[in-house]
């Protein structure tokens, strides 16, 4: 019925200060140490490294040099990839994680299925590195059994960074799909297998258009945090192709050049902006 | 058909399980090498890499460093994250909205950026490298997580609960203490818990804003350098352990609130 | 008549665009059982909230005990409120939540304690004082929301649907139980509601409403037997409508033209004037006609098997647009497909006035 909704968040007569008083440190704290970096970002990406007045170089410079446009390159063919395998992996898992692990067992199961999410990620990507090295536990297997004479280049590769990257997104899109598929109804499986359909035309026609804005979310979650990421191109890709979040730390860190790294990091929010945008349709299926 | 579907799904469950797990083991596993190579083949147990982080000060001072930025962080934020949930939740504010969007907004920016903006700004501003201004960050990036686990749990049901209090004679500030805080108890746990594991794993922003003392994950960095060490496994290890401890207890404190 | 308890005088209220009350005023007698009666969207719990405190009116003023309430804060008036979802304290035992506006009011432990037990004997839950609410049936957590309203003793105890989430036969039990409890307190109840049996079962005085205004207010019977308007005619128990316009009014009879010929009733009303007859189902005799008014023959086109009675749905054979709904005795042989004569007491139409 009722207006309930309504009254309940009139004002009581306490004070109308103190609805502002509540909001106002947590709006004040992201205005002045998020929104406020932000535009001191935007300023120092419109200024010479050197100093002086208002200049696009910064911009333009990211347009010209081949090398940081490459970087760009790299970092979504990497990110489109980890994008891609990490969904067609985590999905048949996380379908056999709700559909045919015993109820009893699942919340173990999942809860295993996620247990190295929570290692730090700097460590996360050494042990990759560890797993993937010269002589790491992989090449030692491979040449231990004769497959292979030499052992072969796996780390500071593009392959180990993607290996990394799906690792990790492999066990966030576990958890995601998962709750997607979890929150389904049984009722439409039942539905549809009592209008004739069997587990093959179910899944193809109810289950995965059912999941599938799930599955666009998560997706866009792997693009964002994968394409943002230092770390694991950093220790397990090494130098041999630079990605964006790489050449951003090292216009700091090699030559302090802040402004440039301020426009590098600008562009790369555009990107993601971009691509937010782009997918914005599909993210809004699951809201509406 | 159905036979084959199971034994399919067997394989590649444990298949994946397999990848998932097997950079952990293999950490875990050489954390314990006696030698000083942590690669095949496995010459331990020893506890000897274990001994050598305990004794290293600087791994034990980060290590104190970051279960310090992580505690006063998530204190923070968890504060911050609720007193704006509340108002939210219980005022109409003019631009509601927008202003709800702009404290969730530093969820959607990815960490490298949010710690370049700060680096920049606190370059300008002429504050120094320290904890402290890693702390603000980590602050930023689990202030709108706290803020929309809260703020979802804040329903009309609790709306009626403080209405109730209200009624019965409770001024603002009892209400808040004695009906508020211990009814959205497991969601302001919930909320310090994942911050406490974000800011306890995270290294971009510690590593752009601190200088001598630092954080755990940047103190590991570091270690990296020189190239593959049992220290390191070790050490990884150790917070691997304090990260699963973070997360059994948010699992209980989520857990917790399902008989209520 | 002294100082009404409680005034309402003249309020309107919207949210935003909306006008949910239109100058509504309403006056409550102490000791009495009010019901405000109505369909969702008619107003009837901003009315309430409005009396609660939670909601400041736009426009008019709430007196209680001849205090001027309007903008008084929930917890300074002399009200408390049962909430439709009882809005227990999750955290705390059944005792604490009954003690809470003791202890705001600062009484002491063993005091509260003592009184919150008193309360709950009263509702009949004397065990449950240590219990959580949790482990507690929906009438019982009811109950205790009624105990934690009542122990701080209020002028007027405002209930919000209180029965509204209990199944059917809870309610009609809970229903007793909430009027010798009224009854034993003395305090003033005013309850709100769209369950019409509800409110002929509990109120002293029944308001309805519709649309944010009172259409109706009084004694249930006199609400049931004699309803102002159209709508507390369908809305209070069912009846046939009959529309018609006043041909002529002399000595108290009026000549009303209907579309099924002249019906003649006791009433004054200016001839000329737009009316309608209204007819409680039984009221409705089917089959004869003698010495009532006759109302032409109808069609039967549903016979419902209702227990004590049947309901019987029947369209005019004269008037296809008029629907007769009678109550004919559970023996009664009459079947879909019959056509019956229908007639009706001229003492027992209700002549409703302006109608537009």
């Amino acid at each position: 019925m009722n207006p309930t909704g309504n009254d309940g968040r009139a004002l009581p007569r306490a004070g109308r200060a103190l609805p502002w008083a509540l909001v106002t440190p947590a709006l004040g704290w992201t205005l002045l140490f998020f929104v406020l970096p932000f535009i001191a970002m935007g300023l120092s990406s419109l200024t010479a490294h050197e100093g002086g007045g208002f200049t696009l170089t910064n911009y333009s410079q990211f347009f010209t040099n081949p090398s940081y446009w490459q970087a760009m390159v790299n970092s979504l063919e990497v990110t489109a990839i980890v994008t891609v395998v990490s969904v067609l992996l985590a999905y048949p898992f996380a379908w056999i994680l709700a559909e045919q692990v015993p109820e009893r067992w699942q919340r173990l199961a999942l809860m295993l299925a996620v247990l190295p999410f929570w290692t730090s990620y700097v460590v996360r990507s050494y042990s990759w590195l560890l797993v993937l090295a010269q002589n790491g536990v992989i090449n030692r297997a491979l040449t231990g059994s004769g497959l292979v004479t030499e052992p072969l280049q796996l780390a500071n590769t593009r392959f180990a960074t993607v290996t990394g990257f799906v690792h990790f997104f492999v066990m966030l899109l576990t958890l995601t799909i998962f709750a997607n598929l979890k929150q389904l109804s049984p009722s439409y499986r039942k539905a549809a297998a009592d209008l004739g359909a069997g587990p093959v035309r179910t899944f193809l026609h109810v289950v995965l258009p059912l999941t599938l804005p799930g599955i666009m979310v998560g997706a866009f979650l792997t693009f964002v945090l994968c394409i943002g990421d230092y770390i694991t191109p950093q220790i397990l890709g090494g130098n041999n192709e630079l990605l964006m979040p790489q050449l951003v730390m090292m216009q700091i860190g090699r030559r302090g050049d802040f402004p440039l790294a301020s426009a590098l990091s600008i562009i790369l929010m555009a990107v993601v902006t971009i691509a937010y945008l782009a997918c914005a349709r599909w993210l809004k299926i699951e809201r509406a | 058909m159905r036979q084959f579907v199971r034994v399919a799904s067997w394989v590649y469950a444990l298949a994946v399980y397999g990848f998932i797990f097997l950079p952990v083991v293999v950490l875990v596993l050489f954390s314990l090498q006696s030698t000083s190579f942590p690669i095949p083949p496995f010459t331990g147990p020893s506890l000897r890499w274990y001994e050598a982080v305990l004794s290293d000060v600087r791994l034990t001072s980060a290590l104190v460093n970051s279960l310090l930025v992580a505690a006063l962080s998530s204190a923070t934020a968890v504060t911050l994250g609720f007193l704006s949930a509340w108002g939210f939740a219980r005022f109409v504010l003019p631009g509601s909205g927008l202003l709800r969007g702009l404290i969730t907004l530093p969820l959607t920016v990815s960490y490298l950026i949010i710690g370049m903006g700060l680096l920049v700004l606190f370059n300008w501003a002429g504050v120094p490298k320290s904890l402290l201004a890693a702390g603000i960050g980590h602050v930023v990036i689990n202030l709108p997580l706290c803020f929309a686990i809260i703020y979802s749990q804040m329903g009309d049901h609790q709306i009626n609960i403080e209405r109730a209090a209200r009624d019965l004679g409770a001024p603002e500030w009892k209400v808040l203490l004695l009906i508020t805080v211990p009814v959205m108890a497991p969601a302001i746990f919930a909320g310090f818990f994942l911050s406490m594991t974000f800011s306890w794993d995270e290294f971009v922003i510690s590593f752009l804003l601190t200088r001598f003392d630092t954080t755990l994950p940047v103190e590991i960095w570091n270690l990296l350098r020189s190239g593959l060490n049992p220290k390191t496994n070790a050490v990884g290890s150790l917070v691997f352990a304090v990260s699963i401890v973070l997360v059994v207890l948010f699992e209980l404190t989520l857990l917790r609130r399902k008989p209520a | 008549m002294s100082v009404p308890l409680v005034d309402i005088r003249s309020v309107s209220h919207r949210f935003g665009q909306l006008a949910v009350l239109k100058n509504v005023s309403l006056q409550i007698e102490p000791g009495s059982y009010t019901i405000l009666l109505g369909p969702s969207g008619s107003g009837k719990t901003t009315l309430l909230s409005i009396l609660g405190g939670f909601v400041t009116p736009s426009e008019g003023k709430v007196f209680i005990r001849g205090e001027d309430c309007t903008a008084m804060p929930p917890a300074k008036r002399p009200t408390t409120t049962v909430f439709q979802d009882y809005a227990l304290f999750p955290h705390m035992s059944v005792g604490g939540n009954v003690g809470f506006g003791l202890r705001m009011q600062g009484v002491d432990g063993a005091t509260r304690a003592a009184r919150a037990r008193e309360a709950l004997a009263l509702v009949g839950l004397a065990s449950a004082f240590d219990k959580k609410p949790h482990q507690l049936s929906g009438g019982q957590r009811q109950r205790v929301a009624l105990a934690r309203a009542l122990v701080i003793e209020p002028a007027v105890l405002l209930l919000d649907e209180p029965l509204g989430a209990l199944d059917l036969k809870l309610r009609r039990q809970m229903q007793d139980e909430l009027k010798a409890i009224q009854k034993r307190v003395g305090t003033a109840f005013i309850h709100v509601t769209h369950d019409q049996e509800e409110a002929m079962a509990l109120a002293d005085h029944c308001v309805v409403m519709n649309d944010g205004r009172i259409e109706d207010e009084g004694p249930p019977e006199r609400v049931y037997h004699r309803p102002a308007t159209r709508f507390s005619a369908t809305f209070m128990g069912e009846s046939t409508i009959l529309a018609g316009t006043v041909a002529e009014t002399t000595n108290g009879i009026a000549t009303v033209a209907t579309s099924i010929g002249l019906v003649l009733l006791p009433g004054a009303v200016q001839p000329g004037a737009n009316v309608a007859l209204a007819i409680r189902p039984e009221h409705l005799v089917l089959g004869t006609n003698e010495g009532a008014v006759g109302l032409g023959t109808a069609e039967v086109s549903d016979v419902v098997f209702q227990g004590s009675f049947k309901r019987v749905l029947a369209t005019s054979t004269i008037d296809a647009a008029l629907q007769f709904i009678a109550k004919a005795p559970a023996s009664a042989t009459v079947q879909t497909g019959d056509t019956v004569m229908v007639s009706c007491k001229a003492d027992d139409m209700i002549l409703l006035a302006n109608e537009r």
